[in-house]
C-alpha cells in the first residue's frame, strides 16, 4: 500500500517534470527565431535587479504595453557647487535630461551622472561610466521608507511610553507591543549584557523593531527592499561597532591586546587576530542581514517569474504554492533576522562591558534563565 | 569545453560544509532538548546563535563568488 503511493507520487512528479520541460522548450523557440517578442527571462532578471536596487521613484507597477509607470517621483538633492533640489520626475525614468542651472544631469541605471547637452555617457576601461557624478543626497525609495518607519515608530512607541503616566496596563496597539518590548528587554538585553543592561536596551529595542518592521514591509507588494540593501545594513552594523568599542572597559581591551594567562609569544600572535575579530563581528552582522533579505526577495521573485516563463496549468499553481510556502518562511526569517541582529549586538556589547569577575560566576549565584 | 569555474566549486563545498554543520547543530540541540526539556529555551537560543554564526560563513562564501 505504502509502496504503491510512493510509486504514484513519483509518476506524478515525472509527468509534471516532462510537461514542464516540454512546455518550457516550446516557449523558448519563438524567441530564438529572431522574433520581435521580448526575451522573458531577460525581462524577469531585469525586473528582479530593479526591485533589489535603490531607486529615485516609487513605482508600484508598470504597464508593459503602453510603457506607463504607476507611482510617484521623489525629490533629488544633489551637492554639486551648492545644493540643488528638484523632482526626479524631470528625468522621466531616465529618458530625459534634467537641466538645472545650466548643468545637465542624466539618470542612468538608477544613478545620476553629469553629462553634456546630448547626454553622452562615456565608458572607462572597466566598462563602467566614467562621467563625473555629483554627490547624491536624494530622498530615494529606501530613504523614504526608512523615514516612514522611523516616524511610525516614534508615534507608536512614544504613545506607548506616554500611556504609562496614567495607567499601568496599556490599551490599543500597546497591548501587542508591550510583550514584545518586554521580550527584548528580558530575553535579549538582560541575560546577555548583565547589570548595566538598561543603558543599552533603548538601542536594542530600536534596532529590533526597525529591522523587523522593514523586513515585514519587504513582504508587502509595495516593493520595499531596505534591509536587503548593503548600505543600510552597514550603517546598522557600524552603530553596533561604535557602541561596542566606546563601551569597552579595561578588561575588554586587555583581552584583545594582552590577554592574561597566555604565553608571551602567543600573545603577539593572538593580538592581531583579536583586532581583526573586532571588525569581523560587525561585518558578519552586515552580511547576514543583507544576504538573508536579498536571498528571500530573489527566491520569491524568481518563483513568481517561473510562472510567467512556463505559462502552463501545472507550473502555475505549483509555483504559486511554492511562493506561498516561501513567503511563510520569509515571515519567520523577518523576525529571526531582527532577533539575531539584536541578540548578537547584545552579546557583543555584553563582551565589552562584562566585569572581570563575571568570568567565573560563583556556584550559588543566580544565572539568568534565558 | 569551457574552463572549470573553481570559484563556484569552492562556494559549493563551503555550502555543503555549512549544511553539514547546521545539521549537526540541529541534531545536538534536539538531543539536548529531549534529554532536558526544561532547558529547551536556553538550548534554542544557543543553537540560534551558533547557526547564525555559521550562516555568516556560508553567505560570505556565496558573496565572494
Amino acid at each position: 500500500m505504502q509502496k504503491e503511493n510512493v510509486a504514484k507520487f513519483l509518476l506524478a512528479c515525472l509527468l509534471m517534470f516532462v510537461s514542464i520541460s516540454s512546455q518550457a522548450f516550446t516557449a523558448k523557440e519563438p524567441q530564438e527565431g529572431g522574433d520581435a517578442k521580448v526575451n522573458t527571462e531577460e525581462e524577469i532578471k531585469d525586473y528582479i535587479d530593479h526591485h533589489l536596487a535603490d531607486s529615485h521613484y516609487v513605482n508600484f507597477f508598470s504597464d508593459g504595453e503602453t510603457g506607463a509607470h504607476y507611482g510617484f517621483s521623489l525629490p533629488v538633492i544633489l551637492w554639486d557647487d551648492g545644493v540643488k533640489v528638484f523632482s526626479s520626475g524631470k528625468f522621466h525614468h531616465g529618458e530625459d535630461l534634467a537641466v538645472i542651472d545650466g548643468q545637465h544631469y542624466r539618470l542612468y541605471h538608477s544613478k545620476i551622472y553629469k553629462t553634456d547637452a546630448e547626454g553622452t555617457i562615456t565608458y572607462g576601461e572597466n566598462g563602467f561610466p566614467s562621467n563625473e557624478r555629483p554627490l547624491d543626497f536624494s530622498i530615494t525609495k529606501n530613504v523614504l521608507y526608512m523615514l516612514v518607519v522611523s516616524i511610525l515608530m516614534l508615534l507608536v512607541f512614544g504613545g506607548l511610553a506616554r500611556q504609562y503616566k496614567n495607567r499601568k496596563v496599556p490599551k490599543g496597539s500597546g497591548r501587542v507591543l508591550e510583550p514584545l518590548v518586554l521580550y527584548v528587554r528580558d530575553e535579549i538585553a538582560k541575560p546577555n549584557i548583565g547589570k548595566n543592561y538598561r543603558k543599552y536596551t533603548g538601542f536594542l529595542l530600536t534596532v529590533f523593531f526597525f529591522i523587523w518592521i522593514l523586513n515585514l514591509l519587504g513582504m508587502t507588494p509595495l516593493g520595499v527592499n531596505v534591509t536587503g540593501n548593503i548600505a543600510v545594513t552597514m550603517a546598522l552594523a557600524l552603530i553596533t561597532f561604535f557602541i561596542v568599542q566606546f563601551s569597552g572597559n579595561k578588561d575588554y581591551w586587555k583581552h584583545i591586546f594582552w590577554m592574561p594567562g597566555v604565553p608571551v609569544p602567543m600573545k603577539i600572535i593572538l593580538a592581531p587576530i583579536e583586532v581583526l575579530g573586532m571588525f569581523t563581528k560587525p561585518f558578519a552582522l552586515m552580511i547576514r542581514l543583507f544576504a538573508n533579505m536579498t536571498a528571500g526577495h530573489v527566491i520569491i521573485m524568481t518563483l513568481l517569474g517561473l510562472i510567467v516563463v512556463f505559462q502552463n496549468w501545472i507550473a502555475g499553481p505549483a509555483f504559486f504554492g511554492f511562493t506561498i510556502f516561501i513567503s511563510i518562511i520569509e515571515l519567520l526569517v523577518a523576525f529571526l533576522q531582527a532577533y539575531i541582529f539584536t541578540l548578537l549586538s547584545a552579546l557583543y556589547i555584553g563582551m565589552a562591558v562584562e566585569e572581570h569577575d563575571d568570568h567565573h560566576p560563583a556556584d550559588n549565584e543566580d544565572i539568568p534563565v534565558v | 569545453m569551457e574552463a572549470l569555474n573553481l570559484d563556484l566549486i569552492g562556494a559549493g563545498l563551503i555550502i555543503i560544509g555549512a549544511g553539514f554543520g547546521l545539521g549537526k547543530i540541529g541534531s545536538a540541540a534536539m538531543e539536548g532538548i529531549a534529554r532536558q526539556p526544561e532547558a529547551a529555551g536556553k538550548i534554542q537560543t544557543a543553537m540560534i546563535i551558533i547557526a547564525a554564526l555559521l550562516e555568516g560563513v556560508a553567505f560570505a562564501a556565496l558573496f565572494a563568488v
